[in-house]
Parts: structure tokens; C-alpha cells; sequence
């Protein structure tokens, strides 16, 4: 049960995420090369603006993206109400941006 | 000519809005015999309370539409011996509509979506005024010619798992056509046909599985004109700001 | 609607589609917390991080990037879908990215052991 404003959050948020996942998806290749540990982590992070900017964007799309997604399943696969859609659309978009946006605070400050 | 003595292993679901199930029945085979001949002879022969919907025989009019072996197809263009599997041969009303009586189903929430989507002709002419000249080669006019011979057989409806999935959706037919409405220039109602098709059971819905174009009879594109639809919305949500 | 219905490669791309975004929705709450430990203590990110030092660990993660790279790749034949001019060629896009990811997976699986 989608109408036009969360269609395009939808898309909107995958156009933006497209590239910060190529990034991601190349870090993660160039990081795990000799193991990880959080010193390494950390030292490429930290006070970096260009890399809370990376991970706050991504974060932000993330969590926009993943709350109408789950919604889309909760409705069509998992029948739930659909007064029960917009309560469930928020909460997984609050609980997802809180929780990446601690993550990124933590690896950047 | 084949055997007269071959026979086709036939089940034919009966039934109603409450239930029912298959009865088997074995139907001589001829040459080009179509699913509708199969039905019919089952009537003629075999079962004469079997209520089934058919009118023009030559697919035009897109009222046999049925089940046949697990997929929807127009019954009297359907050659059995496209469509057999070994000697057998399923037959059932409609997925996604409701079943009235044995093979016939219950169009109402077709026809209803049909209209909910706004896929009727608003005029902005009278008889009085001339009529409107448009080329064949105006590329709207082109857009809705690839859209346009669309007969309501509800097969592409019947196809589509995401009116399975969510009832609401005005599925591919009905969105299909007011894709070739928005191409009309001749057409009064652009403004309100967008707001109908964006509305939450309507185009953004549609996850582009193509079940509507693999199975439409007159080989249509319903996910292309409902991307089309997108685009449309989209586009004229951002550049205005508002679409209501 | 039968088996043939059923193995159509448009309806398995948008299985793993929805698969893949589930998966992925579920692990993200996990990645946040783990990376969330280094706020108050660098030292409790390391004693998880160990974990990825298990084959078994590598392996899990390089099925996480296979998933991300199918909901990317599958993600972005949509876009085109829908914001591009029709093509025909979906099923030859679909195969693909399901190539690319697996290619993009199988890399970080080399790099990772």
C-alpha cells in the first residue's frame, strides 16, 4: 500500500544509496584485507568529515528505504491491518536512524 | 484428421462463492480444437448445468477468459494442443476474482477499478466541433497505440501476484488504460486520472514482475505503461510540488 | 498458477529482490550495535571483531555482501525500468546483476581469507 510520497522516498533514497554502496561495497573489500580491528577502523574514521557525511547520508537513506520496504512485505506477504502500516513505517525508520546514527557517532567522534 | 477415438483427459473446476472442485471429464480431441470447443463440447455432452462466459469466438469481445493448466488464458484462441499437457487438461475460472458460478466469475471489482482509475474517456469536444486532427505520427498519439487494443479479458488482472498480494491495486488492466488516456490529447481529465492512478492502490504498487505482458493475449505491455504512469506522477509532483 | 508461472527468472529476480532487503533490514540493527560499542570503548569493538577472524565468519559476510550486491544490482535494473525508456531486455539484465553480484561477493571472499 504505497501511494506517491513514499514511492518516491523509496526511489529517491535507492538513487542516493546506489553509489554510497559501490563505496561501501569497496571499502569493505579494501578493510578486510588483512583482518579487521577497530584501530584500523577508527583511524580511517575518526574526526573525518567526509566519512560521517558518507555514513550519516547513508544512514539517513537507509533508514527511509528499509522502514517503506518492510512495509511493503508487512502488507502483501504478512497481511498485517493497514492501520498498522504507517505506525510500522515510522517505527523501523526511527529505530534504524537512531541506532545508525549512534553507530556513526561512535566511529566518527 | 486425427483419431475420433483419441480423447482428451479433461477437469473442469464446478462450484461456487462457497467452494467446489474438479470433475473429470473425457472429451474426444479433434484438429484445432480451442479450449472454448472443449468447454462447449463438455456442455453439449456432458454436463449441461456447466455455466461458463463466452461471445464472440474470434477475440475480440474478452469474456472466455479461464484458467488453462495454471495459467490465464483467452479460451477461444487457445489451441488445445498448444496448451496440453500430455493428454490432460485443467480448466478453472479466473485467479484474483471471485468465482460466481462454476467456470464464470464475478468482474464488478474489474470494471470497478477500471472506472477507479479514471480509464474513462473525459471529452472536452461537442458534435458541433470539428473533429480533432491528430497525426498518427504524434509521438503521444504513438504511446497510446502500442497500449491501445486492450479487449477487458482480465487476463493480465487474472496474471498479476500483486493484486494476489493486495487487493486494493487497481492491477495492470485497469492502469494500462488510463496510461493510453493520459496520451489522448483529445481527453479532459489528465489532472484527476493522475491523482487516481497515485493514489495508494495505484500505480507505485506494481513491482514490474511482467506476469501481465507474458500472458496478455494481444501481446500489450502493461508494466511499460504503468512504469509510464511512474513517471508521470513523479515528474509532475517534483516539478509542481503538490499533486493535489 | 503452476510451475512454469512459478520459475519465471522477472518473478525469482523479484523474490530475491524482497529476500535480500528483509535480510539485510534484520542484519542492520546488529551492524549498528556492534559499531556502536566504540563509543563508549574501542577495546569492546575489537574483542567482537575477533569473531571475523572464523572462516566461517568470512564466509557469512561474504553471503551479506552477495545480498547487498543482488539488492544493488537487481535495485538498479528497476530504476532503469522505471525512469528509462522501456527495454525489452529485462531477464538478460536480471542474469546480469546476479552475475555482477556474485562476482563482487566471490572478490570480497578472496580479499577477506
Amino acid at each position: 500500500m504505497i501511494g506517491l510520497r513514499l514511492y518516491l522516498a523509496q526511489r529517491l533514497s535507492a538513487f542516493l544509496m546506489a553509489p554510497l554502496v559501490i563505496g561501501h561495497i569497496a571499502t569493505m573489500i579494501y578493510a578486510v584485507q588483512n583482518g579487521l580491528t577497530a584501530s584500523e577502523i577508527l583511524d580511517r574514521t575518526q574526526g573525518s568529515l567526509w566519512w560521517g557525511a558518507f555514513y550519516g547520508l547513508f544512514v539517513g537513506a537507509v533508514s527511509v528505504h528499509a522502514a517503506i520496504g518492510l512495509r511493503a512485505i508487512a502488507f502483501e506477504t504478512l497481511n498485517l491491518p493497514v492501520r498498522w502500516l504507517n505506525p510500522l513505517t515510522w517505527t523501523v525508520g526511527m529505530v534504524l536512524a537512531l541506532l545508525g546514527g549512534r553507530a556513526v557517532a561512535a566511529v566518527v567522534f | 484428421m486425427r483419431e475420433a477415438a483419441e480423447a482428451l483427459d479433461v477437469k473442469v473446476w464446478r462450484g461456487n462463492a462457497h467452494g467446489g472442485g474438479y470433475r473429470s471429464y473425457s472429451v474426444p480431441a479433434q484438429e484445432s480444437q480451442t479450449v472454448l470447443d472443449v468447454v462447449t463440447w463438455i456442455q453439449q455432452h456432458a454436463e449441461p448445468t456447466l455455466t461458463y462466459r463466452f461471445a464472440c469466438r474470434v477475440g475480440m469481445c474478452g469474456s472466455c477468459a479461464m484458467m488453462v493448466n495454471g495459467e490465464p488464458r483467452w479460451t477461444c484462441r487457445t489451441h488445445v494442443r498448444r496448451v496440453l499437457d500430455g493428454k490432460r487438461l485443467e480448466i478453472a475460472p479466473l485467479r484474483n476474482l471471485p468465482v460466481i458460478k462454476d467456470l464464470a466469475t464475478d468482474m464488478a471489482e474489474f470494471f470497478d477499478k477500471w472506472t477507479g482509475a479514471e480509464g474513462v474517456f473525459h471529452p472536452t469536444a461537442t458534435r458541433k466541433d470539428a473533429i480533432a486532427p491528430i497525426s498518427p505520427a504524434d509521438p503521444m498519439r504513438q504511446l497510446a497505440n502500442e497500449a491501445v487494443e486492450c479487449i477487458n479479458c482480465a487476463v493480465c488482472y487474472s496474471a498479476c501476484d500483486t493484486v494476489t498480494a493486495n487487493p486494493s491495486y487497481l492491477g495492470p488492466a485497469a492502469l494500462n488504460r488510463a496510461w493510453t488516456l493520459q496520451n489522448d490529447e483529445r481527453d479532459g481529465a489528465y489532472a484527476p486520472r493522475l491523482r487516481a492512478v497515485s493514489a495508494d492502490g495505484g500505480c507505485f504498487n506494481c513491482h514490474s514482475h511482467q506476469s501481465c505482458l507474458t500472458y496478455c493475449p494481444n501481446d500489450l505491455n502493461p508494466t511499460a505503461s504503468i512504469a509510464g504512469l511512474k513517471r508521470l506522477s513523479s515528474t509532475s509532483f517534483l516539478r509542481r510540488g503538490r499533486t493535489r | 498458477m503452476k510451475a512454469k508461472h512459478n520459475r519465471d527468472p522477472l518473478r525469482i529476480a523479484s523474490l530475491i529482490h524482497r529476500i535480500s532487503g528483509l535480510a539485510l533490514a534484520l542484519f542492520l540493527p546488529l551492524h549498528f550495535y556492534v559499531l556502536g560499542l566504540a563509543l563508549n570503548d574501542a577495546a569492546r569493538l575489537d574483542t567482537f571483531l575477533r569473531w571475523t577472524d572464523y572462516p566461517l565468519v568470512k564466509l557469512a559476510e561474504a553471503v551479506l555482501v552477495l545480498l547487498l550486491s543482488l539488492h544493488l544490482f537487481g535495485g538498479l535494473r528497476l530504476l532503469a525500468l522505471e525512469f528509462l525508456p522501456w527495454s525489452p531486455r529485462q531477464k538478460a539484465y536480471a542474469a546480469i546483476a546476479a552475475a555482477l553480484s556474485f562476482f563482487v561477493s566471490i572478490g570480497f571472499f578472496l580479499s577477506a581469507v
